[in-house]
């Protein structure tokens, strides 16, 4: 290769075009021939579903990866980027959905650390000074003296943006910029790069799936679908009947179910629960909450603030320190015998790594919660092996599992399939407690609509229903009541008509006493 | 009454001095896994950079005369050791503890193979700087008879520390060893830092070495270490992963290793065995408290694979 080196970082915002792009893995077409056009100054949205070829277009222009064919051209001018280093020099730069921030350093010492000029010998004083400097001029700012550990999850997101604006980044990157903050925090982010953007300075593109955040903070929209271009054009004009036409295509997607009126007896009740990290620092506290039998609670909260430390508890993975759960009046153990008794059932976040152990069959996970019983198990403790997969056969065909057969290990099917094959084990029977973490993270439209239908099926047969999830939109669209976890409490619970999104999202950002 | 009093201080001035001669290696080790573990390695074989540091030492103490050459020696055999276990680690699915084990192994092995015949004659060893004369006390002169290397040890020590918040390089290790994604985002090299911060660790454990067949006991045999080099595992995790707790880590396991000789200079030789394994009780003792602890999870970096 004897192409030129990347141009130096333009001063002011940059354009970025990309034609033709192509990358091809082993058999799979990732990009096909897509094309984007990012102009000057403004705020690009590059929606499409999981899967869709955005991170694999992100990726080619960041030079993680080579694209088999295509150009990229900053300014007019083609860039030839092999690593993000070069990326770097070009005055590109990404925000990562998982933080490339290190922990135990400050905020000033990953300001500093990430600059390629940092100095061998570190002067701290001078280095101080001059990071106040740049502060000063910034529209948000991060406390530099504090462990990044100990920074919460949108001064992280505002640290990524600030250390990028340090390194003099103008064309920026956002990859689901706002899946951790709070509506508020996000508004906020997305509304201040936007006033940069439109200054002059920065150029934006957002990889989201969120239609909102198009329609409120972006200029113009690519949209993606299996790896190739289904449209693009000012977000404006694209309203959002279009836009979802252009993400999934003509896939018919299955109805939204039928809710029924809530009236049935307290059947879940969750008084006074305490847990610990394993650092000893508190997970959640004092946590009360009351499911009826048919209604679904949904537990509302940025990622990280006590969420899944409460499912894990719920699921018997965490030692509660305090407090008690009650099914129907009665003490309940998260234990196996007590599961099968009270007939509490489970979808946890990363079904494959927590409800399922990737190596066994689609068979074999179907059957873990029925093997040590009958018809399967018999005398003596031996198991037959023909009513295993006989029921396995079943639900893959009622659940409409895609796997090769019921033999595959579980760990060769796709996300969606795999929340499918658990989702059959843990509904099909008699349920009267569902708890639900996060159940579409990750998944295509196609799946989201199934799977949430199939969790309203439950609650409408009566079950009670606690679904966690980081969002929003899920909750609004399932939930009968909204519960929000913020910093591991709950102090505000609703009713989902007498609540709205705004609402939901001051008590996310709400800091406990 | 004056009786115990000047028992009491007889042992703390052997304590004293037994503090000062059995840290030295520990904190050699210590602090040289102290920086491979800031780079999200484990070197558990370490203990085989301290029994060949001893070896090539003595030996080339032996053969050149010159024992601050046979320190520079060791040190380069420790490099040698740690290289390896570096590339080794480098290779994908590779454990570093179970390397490490093996490594331990490769080093005695070593060092027993090519010793033996040095076990018999006498090389010239380290000569020590008295600092105790003003005392005019004959037990405290002897007690404060210190070696330099104690000294350059503390330097490297200080020096590490100034290191970790002040260079480039060193917020780079540090780095590498709590979040390896961050810093191949950065265009870090993580499995070059690694082999490098390994090697360097390896360094200061050979040199460690030489601290035993060199000065104190001061000869070569195959019994010369007694676990030093594991023990300083278990010290990091006790300091916290900080060079200058390593040094009052590595006292503190001085002076408990100190115990036994002190109270035999006395002629309590009761419970002589129980008291030399005073340090390994403490390393049990130290490993039990210090996993439960709050702030020792927190400090951890994050990338070492015991904590994740």
């Amino acid at each position: 290769m004897n192409a030129s080196p990347a141009p130096l970082a333009p001063t002011r915002a940059p354009s970025l075009h990309a034609t033709g792009m192509r990358k091809v893995f082993g058999e799979l077409v990732a990009l096909d021939d897509v094309e984007l056009h990012v102009r000057a100054g403004t705020v690009h949205a590059l929606l499409g579903e999981n899967g869709a070829g955005k991170s694999t277009l992100v990726k080619c222009i960041m030079g993680f990866y080579r694209q088999d064919a295509g150009t990229v051209r900053l300014d007019g001018e083609e860039v030839h980027v092999r690593s993000p280093k070069d990326a770097q020099a070009a005055g590109i730069g990404m925000v990562y959905q998982h933080f490339t921030l290190v922990p135990s350093l400050t905020a000033a010492e990953n300001l500093v650390v990430a600059r390629a000029d940092a100095p061998a010998i570190i002067d701290w004083g001078k280095e101080r000074a001059k990071l106040q400097a740049f502060m000063a001029r910034m529209p948000f700012r991060v406390p530099l003296d504090v462990p990044v550990a100990d920074l919460s999850a949108g001064e992280k997101q505002k640290l990524e943006i600030l250390k990028l604006l340090a390194l003099d980044q103008r064309f920026l990157i956002l990859d689901e910029p706002t899946s951790v903050l709070t509506p508020d925090e996000a508004d906020e982010v997305l509304g201040l790069l936007g006033r940069m953007a439109h200054e002059g300075q920065i150029t934006v593109l957002m990889i989201t799936h969120k239609f909102r955040e198009v329609s409120a903070y972006a200029d113009d929209v690519t949209v993606l679908r299996r790896g190739a271009l289904a449209g693009s054009g000012p977000a404006l004009s694209l309203g959002v009947e279009r836009l979802s036409r252009l993400m999934i295509g003509e896939t018919t997607l299955r109805a939204r179910a039928e809710r029924r009126p809530v009236d049935g007896d307290t059947v879940l009740e969750l008084a006074g629960l305490f847990a610990h990290h394993p650092d000893g620092s508190e997970a959640f506290h004092g946590i009360n909450l009351k499911v009826r039998e048919g209604e679904i609670v949904g537990i509302a909260g940025v990622s990280g603030n006590g969420q899944s430390a409460l499912v894990e508890a719920l699921a018997g993975q965490r030692p509660l320190s305090d407090g008690r759960i009650f099914i129907r009046g009665e003490p309940f153990e998260p234990k196996r015998d007590a599961y099968h008794r009270f007939k509490v059932f489970g979808l946890p976040e990363e079904p494959l790594k927590n409800a399922a152990v990737p190596r066994m069959s689609v068979a074999e996970n179907i059957a873990f919660r029925s093997f040590d019983r009958p018809p399967i198990s018999g005398a003596g403790g031996w198991m037959s092996l023909r009513p295993l997969r006989q029921r396995a056969q079943e639900l893959i065909e009622r659940y409409r599992v895609k796997t090769p057969s019921p033999d595959t290990p579980i760990e060769h099917l796709s996300g969606g399939n795999v929340q499918r094959a658990i989702l059959a084990r843990e509904l099909s029977g008699d349920v009267d407690v569902l708890v639900v973490a996060n159940p579409c993270f990750g998944l295509d439209f196609a799946s989201v609509a199934e799977i949430r239908a199939q969790i309203m099926d439950a609650r409408n047969r009566g079950a009670a229903v606690l679904l966690v999830s980081e969002d929003l939109d899920e909750i609004l669209e399932l939930a009968d009541r909204v519960a929000v976890m913020s910093e591991g409490r709950i102090d505000y619970v609703a009713p989902i008509g007498e609540t709205d999104r705004t609402t939901i999202g001051k008590h996310m950002a709400a800091h406990g006493p | 009454m004056d009786l115990t009093d000047s028992a009491l201080f007889t042992v703390l001035v052997a304590m004293l001095g037994g503090a000062i001669r059995v840290s030295t290696p520990f904190l050699f080790v210590a602090v040289g896994e102290c920086l491979t573990e800031k780079s999200g390695r484990i070197n558990l074989g370490l203990e085989g950079n301290l029994v060949l540091g001893a070896m090539v030492a003595y030996a080339t103490s032996f053969h050149t005369g010159e024992p601050w050459l046979g320190v520079l020696a060791a040190g380069v055999s420790g490099i040698f050791l740690g290289l390896i276990h570096g590339t080794l680690c480098s290779l994908p699915r590779v454990n570093d503890i179970a390397v490490g084990i093996a490594m331990m192994a490769f080093g005695t092995g070593l060092a027993f193979y090519f010793g033996r015949p040095y076990i018999q004659p006498p090389a010239p060893l380290l000569p020590s700087i008295p600092l105790g004369n003003w005392t005019g006390i004959p037990s405290l002169q002897r007690a404060l008879e210190i070696n330099p290397l104690f000294f350059v040890g503390i330097a490297v020590a200080l020096l590490m520390s100034w290191f970790f918040r002040s260079t480039r390089w060193g917020l780079i290790v540090r780095t590498t060893g709590d979040s390896a994604p961050a810093a191949k985002a950065m265009g870090v090299n993580v499995d070059l830092v690694r082999i490098l911060a390994t090697a360097s660790g390896g360094f200061l454990a050979g040199v460690g070495g030489s601290f035993l067949s060199l000065y104190y006991p001061g000869s070569w045999n195959e019994g010369l270490s007694s676990g030093q080099g594991l023990m300083a595992v278990a010290l990091v995790i006790f300091a916290r992963w900080d060079p200058i707790r390593c040094i009052w880590a590595a006292f503190l396991f001085g002076a408990a290793g100190a115990i036994g000789p002190a109270f035999q200079a006395i002629g309590i030789t009761q419970g002589f065995y129980f008291f030399n394994a005073a340090p390994y009780i403490l390393t049990l003792f130290i490993l039990a408290s210090s996993a439960r602890s709050r702030s020792s999870a927190r400090e951890a970096p994050g990338e070492l694979s015991i904590v994740k």
